[in-house]
This record gives C-alpha cells, sequence and structure tokens, in this order.
C-alpha cells in the first residue's frame, strides 16, 4: 500500500489527498439531498409508485388546481414580499442609526442582536400575551377608543406574524450592513461633499453601489427565513391555524400525513425551480447596479 | 452647525433606546414571569389562555395584566419543571442529544470540505462550490422530502438519525468555512509545506487555529438554528416521546401556563450563555458570511 502511493506522481497524489478531505461531505450531500432530489423529480412526472407510468405534467396541474396549496402558495408569497423588504430596509436603518456615532453602540447592537439567539418556543407565550383578544396590545389600542381585534385569528394574523420576524432578523441583517458600510471608502464620500453632492445622490451613488452585494445577500438571507417562519406560526397558533395564516410548510405536513409523494414531490421540484430563478434574478439585479465597484 | 449635531444624534439615541426596549420585552418578560405562582400568573393571564379550554372562568379577571415583576417571587414552577415533571427534563435531553451531535458533525465535516475547497481548485471545484451555495439557499419545505424519502429508505425514519444525519451535512457551515479559510494567507501554508508538512498537518496545524473563532462562530449559528427546528421533528421524528423542546414547548395547555414560562426560560438559557460569551465571534462570523459571492 505505502509502496504504491510513493509511485504516484505528485499531481496524483494531491487528486487523492483532496478526495479524501471533500469526499465525508460530499457523499452525505449526496445520499441525502442530491439522489434522492432526482427522485422525487421522477415521482413528480408519474402516476403512482406501483405503476410508474409517466404523466408527464398532471401532477403539477393537479397541485394547482389544488386550493390547500393555492392558499399555502398565495399566504407564504404575500408573506414574503411584505417581510422581505422590510426586513431589508428597517436593517439598514438600523445599521445606519448606529454607525451614526451614537453612544453605547456596542450595547445596542448587543440588544439589537439578542432576538436571533432565543428560541421561538420560548418566547411565544409573551407574544400570546400581547396579542390576544383580551390581550395587552388591544388593552392599549382601547385607550385610544379602537375596538378589539382578534389579531391572532383573523386576517391580521399576518401582522403579528411580520412583526415577529422582525425582531428575529433585523439583528442579523443589520450586522451585515453595518460591516458593509464600514467598508465604504470615507474619501469618496468626502470628495462627494467637496464637489457638493446632496446625500440623496451620495446614497444614490456611493451607499447603494458598494452596498449592493450586501443587499443582495441580506434579501437571499431575509428570503430564506421568510419561508422558515412556518416556526413562529406553528408555535403560536398550531398545526390548524387560520386560513391567512396557512403556509406552504403547513400544506407539506399535511401531505406528509397523507404519504401523497406524488404532490409533496411536485410540491418540492415546483418550490426548487422558483427558488432559482428568484435566485437568478437576484443576481442579475445585483450584478447591473454594482457593476462599476466589483473587485 | 455642532449644535444641530448633537440634536440629531440625542433623536437618533432616542429612537434606538425604543428599538431596543422592543428588542428586549419579549426576552426579559418571559424571565420575570417565571417567578410567578401559578394562582398569578392566572390570575394575570387567564383570559388569554383560559380560551383554549373554555371551562371554569372563576376567579380570572377579564382583562390581561403584562406585568414585569411578580407580586411575589417564587420558585414554584422551577421546583416543578425541574423535580416534579420530569417529562420536561426528558424532552429537555431530547433538545441536546439533537442538537449537539449535528453541531459536532456539521462543523467537523464542513473544515475538511473547506480544507478542500480552498487547498484545491478548479472548475469542477467552482461548480461544486456553486452547487453548494444553491443547495444552502433552498427552503425546508424543499430538502425535507429528499430527507424523508432516504430515511424511509435506510428505515432510519422516527429515530433520532433521521434528524442529525441531514444535519451534520447540511452544507451552510461549508460555505461559511470555505470563505474563512480562503482568507488564510497562502504564504503562510507555502511556508508550512517548504517545512516538509503534510495537507493534515497543514489542516490541523495551521487552517484550524487560523479559523477558530470562525468554528466558534459557525458552531453557534448552527446551534441555534437546531435548537429552535420544528419543522424537521414534525415530519421526521413524529414520535413525541423524542421530540425536543421546542416543539413540544407548543402543546403546553392552559392550565399550565405558569410552568411554561419556567420551562422557556430554561430552554433559552444556553443559548443565551452562548450568546454572552461568543458574541465578538458571531459578529464577526456574520460580518464574514456578507456575501453569496466566493
Amino acid at each position: 500500500m505505502k509502496e504504491k502511493w510513493q509511485q504516484l506522481d505528485e499531481r496524483k497524489k494531491d487528486r487523492l489527498r483532496d478526495l479524501a478531505f471533500i469526499s465525508p461531505s460530499v457523499l452525505g450531500v449526496a445520499v441525502f439531498f442530491i439522489v434522492p432530489f432526482f427522485v422525487i423529480v421522477y415521482y413528480s412526472l408519474i402516476n403512482n409508485p406501483i405503476q410508474h407510468k409517466f404523466v408527464f405534467f398532471s401532477n403539477f396541474i393537479a397541485l394547482f388546481n389544488n386550493s390547500a396549496f393555492v392558499t399555502a402558495a398565495k399566504n407564504t408569497a404575500t408573506f414574503s414580499v411584505v417581510a422581505v423588504p422590510l426586513a431589508v430596509v428597517l436593517s439598514f436603518l438600523l445599521a445606519q442609526m448606529l454607525e451614526a456615532r451614537i453612544p453605547l453602540k456596542s450595547q445596542f447592537r448587543t440588544f439589537f442582536l439578542s432576538p436571533m439567539m432565543v428560541p421561538v418556543a420560548s418566547v411565544v407565550l409573551i407574544w400570546q400575551v400581547i396579542f390576544s383578544n383580551n390581550g395587552t396590545l388591544n388593552d392599549f389600542l382601547s385607550l385610544f377608543g379602537i375596538a378589539k381585534i382578534d389579531w391572532l385569528k383573523s386576517q391580521y394574523a399576518q401582522v403579528v406574524v411580520v412583526v415577529l420576524f422582525l425582531w428575529k432578523n433585523l439583528g442579523y441583517n443589520m450586522i451585515l450592513f453595518m460591516a458593509a458600510l464600514n467598508n465604504i471608502p470615507k474619501e469618496l464620500l468626502e470628495v462627494a461633499d467637496i464637489d457638493g453632492a446632496t446625500p440623496w445622490f451620495k446614497f444614490k451613488n456611493i451607499t447603494v453601489r458598494y452596498l449592493s452585494p450586501t443587499i443582495l445577500f441580506v434579501t437571499i438571507l431575509s428570503l430564506i427565513n421568510s419561508f422558515k417562519v412556518f416556526r413562529e406560526v406553528y408555535l403560536l397558533s398550531g398545526e390548524y391555524p387560520v386560513e391567512s395564516l396557512y403556509m406552504l410548510q403547513h400544506f407539506m405536513n399535511n401531505t406528509f400525513k397523507a404519504l401523497d409523494y406524488q404532490k409533496l414531490s411536485a410540491a418540492a421540484v415546483l418550490m426548487a425551480i422558483v427558488m432559482v430563478i428568484i435566485i437568478a434574478l437576484l443576481f442579475f439585479f445585483e450584478d447591473k447596479l454594482g457593476k462599476d465597484v466589483e473587485g | 452647525m455642532k449644535k444641530k449635531h448633537y440634536f440629531g444624534r440625542g433623536i437618533l439615541t432616542l429612537i434606538a433606546a425604543v428599538f431596543a426596549i422592543a428588542f428586549l420585552l419579549p426576552t426579559v418578560l418571559t424571565f420575570t414571569n417565571s417567578f410567578m405562582a401559578q394562582s398569578e400568573i392566572s390570575a394575570n393571564y387567564g383570559a388569554v389562555f383560559q380560551n383554549a379550554d373554555s371551562s371554569k372562568k372563576t376567579y380570572i379577571s377579564e382583562q390581561v395584566n403584562l406585568k414585569f415583576i411578580p407580586d411575589k417571587v417564587s420558585f414554584s414552577q422551577y421546583a416543578t419543571a425541574l423535580i416534579k415533571s420530569p417529562d420536561y427534563l426528558l424532552k429537555f435531553w431530547n433538545s441536546i442529544i439533537l442538537v449537539v451531535p449535528i453541531v459536532l458533525l456539521q462543523v467537523a465535516i464542513a473544515a475538511l470540505a473547506a480544507y478542500s475547497f480552498t487547498r484545491y481548485r478548479g472548475k469542477a471545484k467552482t461548480f461544486l462550490f456553486f452547487f453548494y451555495v444553491i443547495l444552502m439557499l433552498m427552503p425546508y419545505q424543499v430538502t425535507l422530502v429528499p430527507n424523508y424519502l432516504v430515511s424511509n429508505w435506510l428505515g432510519i425514519l422516527n429515530t433520532r438519525w433521521a434528524i442529525i444525519l441531514p444535519g451534520a451535512f447540511a452544507p451552510f457551515s461549508v460555505f461559511l468555512l470555505t470563505k474563512f479559510m480562503r482568507r488564510i494567507p497562502g504564504s503562510l501554508i507555502e511556508a508550512a509545506k517548504l517545512d516538509g508538512a503534510g495537507e493534515w498537518m497543514i489542516f490541523t496545524r495551521i487552517c484550524l487555529p487560523q479559523c477558530r473563532s470562525a468554528l466558534y462562530s459557525i458552531a453557534i449559528l448552527v446551534f441555534i438554528d437546531y435548537w429552535n427546528m420544528v419543522e424537521q421533528p414534525i415530519v421526521l421524528l413524529p414520535d413525541t416521546t423524542k421530540q425536543p423542546l421546542s416543539v413540544f414547548l407548543s402543546t403546553i395547555n392552559a392550565s399550565e401556563v405558569g410552568l411554561a414560562f419556567a420551562i422557556a426560560t430554561i430552554y433559552m438559557i444556553p443559548s443565551l450563555l452562548l450568546f454572552l460569551h461568543g458574541e465578538e465571534a458571531l459578529v464577526e462570523g456574520i460580518t464574514n458570511s456578507g456575501s453569496v459571492k466566493g
């Protein structure tokens, strides 16, 4: 064995060493993600796991005719469309605020970041106390003569979940923006000041350009996290929430229970395709926006 | 001019303070409320949680009184949680034996892979890395189905392995660690090579020590993600006796709200301790995760 190794030339040795380092990860990823994903693509195209008859897109068409799926997709999309831009903008503002040389900056940073480390399950009780029908928020609003709103069991439920989502995710995004703001060359801003540039001009042509990779990253990150909001929903209102909180993960859970492989596979494949398209689009926009400062 | 500056900064500080209070409030309230006796909990919050089972409503006030400080500090909830109901401790233990192996395995496997992505490059590697990034960006709704299928084939469905193994191979750590390792100066590695160090030596003696804070921050990030898990146990581990506390806390019923506060507090202690201890490393880790591009 050892002799054989010594006979190999350096390049082959390198290749084998490389293989040794990466194979645990690649094998695991292949077994748990890639291979089964291809099986899922296959499942999404056949009629059932016994007959294996190709039906092409009829599973996908059935999905679009499934009212539960349509509701779930619509709710998830609505949530992401509202929550992701809010998360990006608010965390940017928080970062700007902390970078404006206010006192106690590091303490504020710690406070803003702390929700990220608090398990959702732990604070869900307080959240219920605040937002329930007889809860604190309604109490407070009644001081202004606003009628009771059953936050968790009406169409306002999404508002509660957006707040919870922002509470949890702003800190992380803010750290990313703070780092990016510090990377903007100070001289550039000074030169712009000397030339009499307006704040808006500076923001548009310097800040946004330099921040565009971070904006892209924060957007993608918030998007992924917005798909994870099922956790909050599940912990707040269980397996059967009000209709406006019925998320894609609820649909998947119910389909798992029914063991409907065709539906599951079609839904997963569809979501994978949509995700790839969204990510590609975001990359495309970032490319246009930040062309000049790359490298 | 100068005066205006101070004024603006004062306003900003005030806004920051308001935000800070809003961010801290849920955590602090959970903590303080865990020291209320059951009678106080019922009196204060009965109106919220009694909705669940609309049985007796006698001693409960109609309004909710959100309180910062309990009238009487009582450790009775903790006593119940820790001594009288072993159920909760068992769930806590479930969380630990699911999350700790995932963190250790994921970081170890990722460190090896990241080293390979750093040391040996090429077209195939670039493609593979891009592929990891795409996989990392896939939501659970996509990856849970493959995980379920494989667990079913391997016969590990409804065992802890169904959660631990996919967790161990999740690509997130690989991505982040690769970004860190690529910052290690190449001259350092070349020098070690000239001194006759083998790849394993370079990996363990140079790369890992250089990335110590990165490893720590990634471990924290992975820990908090899995400490919080809900989707995976529901689908892959439906056996409630093996489920982690994060899922179980949501099923606590109205009569045990006080207890739930105590358990919720116990549950956030490990992650908050990690945060307080590793905040600097964590911030550094997040900072360096800042872009999806190589």
